[in-house]
């Protein structure tokens, strides 16, 4: 019954805190209730026994992307943001396409079925402590995926710094 | 184990739920208690200390040797008008103090003061202080651009790029600490120090601590680190259009802040609530002084190391914090972290 509750109180919370943040006239508000998003998110991996994700959720996306959001949207003018209408003229078709997208979801949820058993039952973690399981499975298991997917990211974070650089006179 | 902790084992460790809910709160409350009491305190002597260093007396006036000072301080600021600009955003004004103490003070949570005495025992409890370490950012961005002031604004503009970047240099730092432990808990890691004979992973990991401390006067906003609140060029940074009682909040949570990040120096590199055990070794009645007397004092060592280095250093400027934080320290800590795996391999 009370993980069931937890669950509970968490979609709803996290639905309801989505829609707030999509309807805040003040971006930089919008941002704080994000926050409390993330809070949540966090809250329901500590749910799943996934410490570590809990605390990286944390870490990674509220205390770097989020911030950095919050960097930038401080920067603009927010009584020109707060002036502005809040849908733009094309509302319809994007309520069309949500519309479709849920209802696709809903019907999608009715023909899920368990998957298979992996070897990391709930017990297996608990015993291991979750950072370890996940640090196994990363860097043993799939330590090629991982180090591809470092790559990746690695080129986005030069190309970020190209595109933001701005040439300079020869010497300067 | 000594007669003060014979006394609170049962205690520690009763059988019902409400028994442990129960020890849960007296624990926090004893935490709290005891952190603000320091923090009234660290004020009084940071005036004291820093004032013997400039050669005058510091606070004389209010009680033996200006003793009661804090206490005059608080009733004061308790009793001052809680002024809010007109221009202000009012909800994320009021908010921004208290998101700023609650990050330094939920950090307390998981903190072992001494053996078996920790509020939560989690695994991943060093990443729990770095997560709570990075929200101290929000109470300050929020403060600058709530204020509605280009003052606050520079300093919350600067604070949380300060604090992103030199968080970076935090968390590398730490990583050293947990090669070595193999563990993300601080009891654990605790323990894992006294494993070896100098009982302190700040020899082999000298280099992590001056990063971490390093970076611990950044996040904290301490001088030579203190752009966010500069008196000479913004006034006060991102508290300038806060009074009384909210004003007093962020001075509290900076001094919690610097209580958190002494805490986080001594369970990582000063071996925690333990001495070396070459020290029991040779001087064997050491083994019975209870382990908070020896936290207590590598934590007032470090935060006395904060107020020496504030009247020592002065400010750096802007573009030179920057470049302190990404240039060297971030590189000297994956320095740091390739030669300690290293090690621990060949081992």
């Amino acid at each position: 019954m009370l993980p069931i509750l937890f669950f509970l109180y968490h979609a709803v919370v996290i639905i309801a805190l989505s829609v707030v943040i999509i309807t805040r006239r003040n971006p930089v508000h919008s941002v704080l209730w994000m926050l409390v998003l993330f809070f949540h998110i966090a809250s329901l991996y500590l749910f799943l026994n996934a410490e570590f994700l809990a605390a990286v959720q944390i870490i990674l996306y509220a205390g770097a992307i989020l911030v950095l959001f919050l960097f930038v949207i401080m920067m603009l003018n927010i009584k020109h943001e707060l002036n502005a209408d809040i849908c733009i003229g094309e509302w319809p078709i994007g309520v069309a396409i949500g519309l479709s997208v849920m209802t696709l979801v809903i019907l999608g949820i009715g023909k899920f079925s368990h998957g298979p058993m992996g070897q990391a039952s709930i017990e297996a973690v608990k015993a291991e402590t979750h950072t370890k399981a996940l640090g196994r499975v990363l860097y043993m298991d799939y330590l090629f995926p991982f180090e591809i997917a470092s790559i990746i990211l690695l080129i986005a974070i030069v190309g970020a710094i190209v595109l933001a650089k701005k040439e300079k006179a020869s010497g300067g | 184990m000594n007669i003060i902790e014979t006394m609170i084992y049962p205690i520690l460790y009763p059988d019902t739920i409400i028994g442990v809910v129960a020890v849960i709160l007296v624990k926090i409350a004893l935490v709290l208690g005891v952190t603000m009491l320091h923090v009234a305190y660290a004020t009084y002597f940071e005036r004291k200390v820093i004032g013997h260093m400039q050669v005058r007396m510091g606070p004389m006036r209010v009680g033996y040797h200006g003793l009661l000072q804090p206490i005059a301080d608080g009733i004061k600021l308790f009793f001052k008008e809680d002024l809010i600009p007109a221009a202000a955003d009012r909800t994320v004004f009021q908010l921004a103090p208290i998101v700023m103490l609650f990050a330094a003070m939920s950090s307390l949570a998981v903190i072992p003061f001494f053996d078996g005495f920790i509020i939560a025992d989690i695994n991943v409890g060093l990443l729990y202080l770095l997560a709570m370490s990075s929200l101290g950012a929000y109470g300050l961005v929020m403060a600058g651009w709530a204020s509605n002031s280009k003052y606050s604004f520079l300093g919350g503009l600067r604070s949380s790029s300060q604090i992103i970047s030199y968080e970076i240099a935090v968390g590398l730092s730490l990583v050293g600490v947990m090669i070595m432990s193999s563990s993300l808990n601080p009891k654990e890691i605790v323990l894992a120090q006294q494993q070896h004979w100098y009982g302190m992973y700040l020899f082999p990991q000298f280099l992590g601590y001056f990063i971490f401390m390093v970076g611990a006067f950044a996040e904290t906003n301490r001088t030579p680190f203190d752009l966010p609140e500069a008196e000479t060029e913004l006034v006060a940074g991102y508290f300038v259009e806060y009074s009384g009682m909210r004003f007093s909040l962020f001075f509290v949570a900076e001094y919690v802040g610097m209580i958190v990040m002494s805490a986080i120096a001594v369970t990582c590199f000063w071996g925690g609530w333990s001495i070396p055990p070459i020290f029991i070794k040779v001087i064997p009645p050491l083994a019975a002084v209870p382990g908070i007397i020896w936290f207590v004092l590598k934590i007032y060592i470090h935060v006395f190391l904060f107020y020496w280095v504030r009247a020592t250093l002065p400010r750096y400027r802007y573009d030179h914090l920057m470049a302190l934080g990404w240039k060297v320290l971030i590189p000297l800590a994956l320095l740091n972290i390739v030669v300690t795996a290293i090690i621990k391999f060949m081992n």
